[in-house]
């Protein structure tokens, strides 16, 4: 992606630079022939419509070349891609706490494998921070009460800066740290030395402890839906509208229950709000999400470390 | 004031200086020339304020360890800076001093339609400057200009609700100047001067009070609610009350892009009439370059989103307002292209306020191209709260507004003052600026694409050398912008006299005697010329004050 963002910077660069050429050679050059000289007056000139359409539409065309290679670049930016490995990552003043699926947790670092497409879903305990990798060219505000999301593809190993860029407090500049990019061999060693269990096991374990069983029920139609399968794929809800049940929908029905009710349902689940943390709330939605078996993400992933130095994973190295 | 220093044989004709000497002339006085003088003063203290700001700031991060002052202190620094320059000076600045001077003389009136009014905005000015430094003195701010929920709601311990209510007052000082400009304009334009005869810079200041009107009630109104929350606890912006922190977002740019434009539009304004002067030219394409004023205004209010293109919006309202920021650049390269178009077959000095048209025009088009790049949205993930965007607001904001308000200055100086300005030292002074600025902001837009976020106290030490060059730049810059702050008080007593037209100019101002009476025109002026006639105009050797 870094290479692509530079691609266009650089032909943004050129344009400007011509432009910005172009005029202060005019302007010269023009102030230098046209200098007052006494006996030679000024020629009154009205203007020229055709000129003013021309010096209108022509920038116009450039700067619709901008906008479409930058809106394209912003696409892949914002659309992480299906077989990408989930990180949670929850910001606070001033530090980056990251949950690993496989249920490794690290503060203000992140280790991730080359060549493996890594999505963050993230969100804030306070204010608003920004997760910034500039040697990643990205950016993605980190907000409280929601998930954003944003996703990425290291190459080549090493330790690379990681940045809040949305001013949050005191030690703004100190909220920072180190995505530490490993091969994939080193990474699964590191990943082996962690303990506890996965993330979604997490999840689940609460979803019984906090009771969320009783009512959603996997065997009998409970009070609740059954969440079987349901994440990722539409909802029709009681006022008709229809949603899809993204990390954001779970997060809000878990802490917001009566926001957005299923067709058939009475609103009558508790608020979870205040209930639980950041990073049970995180687990919980793991675990749901868990329960959508096809997807690439959670199950397929568990394997992905142990098993990717047997794969040519370096192939996709860019 | 300095009226009194001009030789007794010279004036015994009474004019807006000499027209009483009293503090209370003053301070009573319904004179929009009197009120003009008022805010420069009042203006210029908050400018040197702000800028002492920003030496301490560049100072701060001449090492990449925080070591001169807290990080506390330090966001406090960075905040006062950002608030005084835009809600105090930016903001005011050309309107309310050159503006509130030159729109009645420029039409021919004399005074604004509600003089008791425009004497108010300056109170309401005074109040908020005045809550603002007393905010300031108690401990201060922290949140940034931008007043950022859930941080200035729910994280900030400092003097949040003191500092919006000194914002929410100077909006009204704006709201009250816009209100008059239009009226104004409409109502009390000289017999003859028809609108597409209106000089350029009543064009700009019209269109910049359009969206003084229109945008200021709404930080007015934001600023409110982000008091609510902050003292109520009511549930707005901060989600854990209910409240969604986007929407301070989305109100807050609302107004606050387009106030940009109130900053740089009537500087626009400005360098037309200077371009029109020293080139000795009708500016080529007026109607266009009227026209895009008020195209600017307008596009301006539709482009506000484009600040939040990683703050969590939807991927095509990201890309909508991407295109429509491109739009706005439509307009502003065209005021461009004409004014470069204008020098073409004209007859060209260079006086100090054109070599600052000269600067406004080299750094507007670096402001206006990097903020085309800002739009690019794959580009803008990168490098948004990032030095690059430092760098590109202050090539607009400062590069462009000052260059036009100092300009300006220097080409009214005259008519204000009724005396010219040491030419050696403007000149002097002009290049410093130019050159100052590029050294303090240019290396900035490398520290942005190389990663420096925006807002940091101590930085990664790779990022010390430009961060060094932008310090020195920063020195340069204000040795800049203190000698005319010398030079032009020293003029008030020594500097030659002015006589009523200086520079040969068209346009009504120069019809009356510098300085002008107190009712501007002794007789109200009949206009039967397009704007910019110098074709019927003889020029003037204005070269010849440089003597001093």
């Amino acid at each position: 992606m870094a290479s692509q963002v530079d691609a266009l910077y650089i032909y943004l660069l050129l344009v400007s630079g011509v432009m910005t050429a172009l005029i202060f050679v005019a302007i010269t050059v023009l102030a230098i022939k046209y200098r007052r000289v006494p006996g030679r007056d000024a020629q009154p000139i009205e203007g020229s419509t055709l000129l003013e359409i021309a010096w209108s539409i022509i920038p116009l065309f450039v700067m619709m070349t901008f906008f479409i290679w930058g809106a394209v670049i912003y696409f892949k930016e914002r659309t992480p891609p299906a077989d990408s490995t989930e990180v949670y990552v929850v910001a606070k003043q001033w530090m980056w706490k990251i949950e690993h699926m496989e249920g490794q947790r690290e503060i203000n670092e992140l280790h991730v494998p080359t060549g493996q497409n890594i999505k963050l879903i993230m969100t804030s305990q306070d204010v608003i921070h920004s997760f910034f990798v500039p040697a990643f060219r990205i950016k993605q505000d980190v907000l409280p009460g929601r998930y954003t999301t944003a996703w990425f593809k290291a190459t080549k190993p090493g330790r690379y800066h990681l940045f809040c860029a949305e001013y949050c407090g005191t030690q703004h500049s100190g909220m920072g740290g180190d995505i530490v990019v490993m091969e994939p061999q080193d990474y699964a060693q590191w990943m082996a030395g962690g303990p506890s269990a996965p993330l979604q096991d997490t999840g689940k374990q609460l979803f019984t402890s906090l009771g969320c069983a009783t009512c959603h029920r996997f065997d009998v139609q409970g009070r609740g839906p059954n969440l079987t399968g349901v994440y990722s794929k539409p909802v029709l809800l009681e006022d008709g509208r229809m949603v899809i049940a993204d990390e954001n929908y779970v997060r809000e029905s878990i802490l917001n229950p009566t926001a957005k009710i299923v067709n058939g349902f009475k609103p009558v689940m508790p608020t979870f709000q205040g209930i639980v943390s950041d990073e049970q709330l995180n687990a919980l939605v793991a675990y749901v999400k868990s329960l959508s078996q096809p997807p690439t993400g959670t199950a397929g992933l568990q394997n992905q470390p142990a098993a990717s130095p047997a794969q040519p994973q370096n192939m996709q190295v860019q | 004031m300095a009226s009194t220093a001009i030789p007794a044989n010279q004036a015994p004709k009474l004019n807006y200086l000499n027209n009483g000497h009293s503090l209370k002339s003053w301070l009573l006085t319904t004179d929009h020339k009197r009120i003009a003088l008022l805010y420069l003063i009042s203006v210029t203290v908050f400018f040197f304020l702000g800028g002492f700001f920003a030496m301490l700031i560049r100072l701060e991060l001449l090492t990449p360890q925080g070591d001169l002052m807290q990080a506390d202190t330090y966001n406090k620094v960075f905040t006062m800076h950002g608030m005084i320059m835009v809600f105090f000076f930016l903001i005011p600045v050309v309107p309310a001093i050159l503006g509130n001077f030159l729109v009645p003389l420029m039409i021919g009136a004399k005074d604004l339609a509600f003089p008791r009014i425009n004497l108010l905005s300056w109170y309401l000015y005074i109040i908020a400057g005045t809550l603002f430094l007393h905010c300031m003195l108690t401990g201060g701010v922290d949140t940034g200009w931008t007043f950022y929920t859930p941080y200035s709601t729910a994280g900030s311990n400092t003097n949040v609700v003191e500092a919006g209510l000194a914002v929410f007052i100077a909006g009204f000082s704006s709201i009250f100047t816009g209100l008059n400009f239009i009226v104004t304009v409409h109502r009390m334009r000289a017999p003859g001067l028809t609108w597409d005869r209106l000089p350029l810079f009543i064009w700009a200041n019209y269109a910049t009070s359009l969206i003084m009107v229109l945008g200021t009630p709404v930080i007015a109104i934001t600023i409110v609610l982000v008091a609510v929350e902050r003292l109520f606890h009511l549930g707005i912006f901060d989600p854990r009350l209910g409240g969604d922190p986007l929407l301070f977002q989305h109100l807050f740019w609302f107004y606050s892009h387009p106030a940009v434009y109130i900053m740089i539009l009537p500087s626009m304004g400005v360098v037309s009439e200077l371009i029109a002067c020293f080139a000795r030219k009708r500016i080529f394409g007026y109607k266009f370059v009227a026209l895009s004023s008020i195209a600017i205004a307008v596009f301006g209010f539709l482009v506000w989103a484009h600040h939040m293109f990683v703050a969590g919006i939807s991927l095509y309202a990201a890309m909508v307002f991407s295109f429509l920021s491109f739009s706005v650049g439509v307009p502003s390269a065209v005021k461009v292209f004409n004014w470069t178009a204008t020098l073409y077959k004209g007859s060209i000095s260079y006086a100090t306020p054109m070599l600052y048209a000269f600067g406004f025009i080299g750094l507007f088009t670096i402001g206006g191209l990097t903020g085309l790049m800002l739009a690019t949205i794959g580009i803008d993930v990168h490098v948004t709260d990032t030095y690059f965007v430092v760098a590109h607001f202050h090539y607009v904001m400062v590069g462009g507004v000052l260059m036009g308000y100092l300009g300006g200055l220097h080409f009214w100086w005259p008519k204000i003052s009724g005396r010219m300005y040491p030419e050696g030292w403007a000149k002097l002074s002009a290049l410093l600026v130019f050159v100052g600025f590029n050294l303090t902001f240019f290396p900035q837009f490398i520290l942005g694409y190389v990663g420096m976020p925006r807002r940091y106290w101590q930085y990664p030490p790779e990022f010390q050398v430009l961060n060094v060059l932008s310090t020195a730049g920063a020195s340069v810059l204000a040795v800049g912008y203190l000698l005319p702050m010398i030079y032009l008080l020293w003029s008030l007593r020594y500097g030659p006299i002015a006589g009523a037209n200086p520079w040969g100019a068209a346009g009504l101002e120069w019809q009356t005697t510098s300085p002008p009476p107190t009712f501007n025109f002794d007789e109200t002026p009949v206009v039967t010329w397009e704007a910019y006639n110098y074709d019927e105009i003889p020029p003037k050797e204005v070269e010849a004050p440089v003597a001093r």
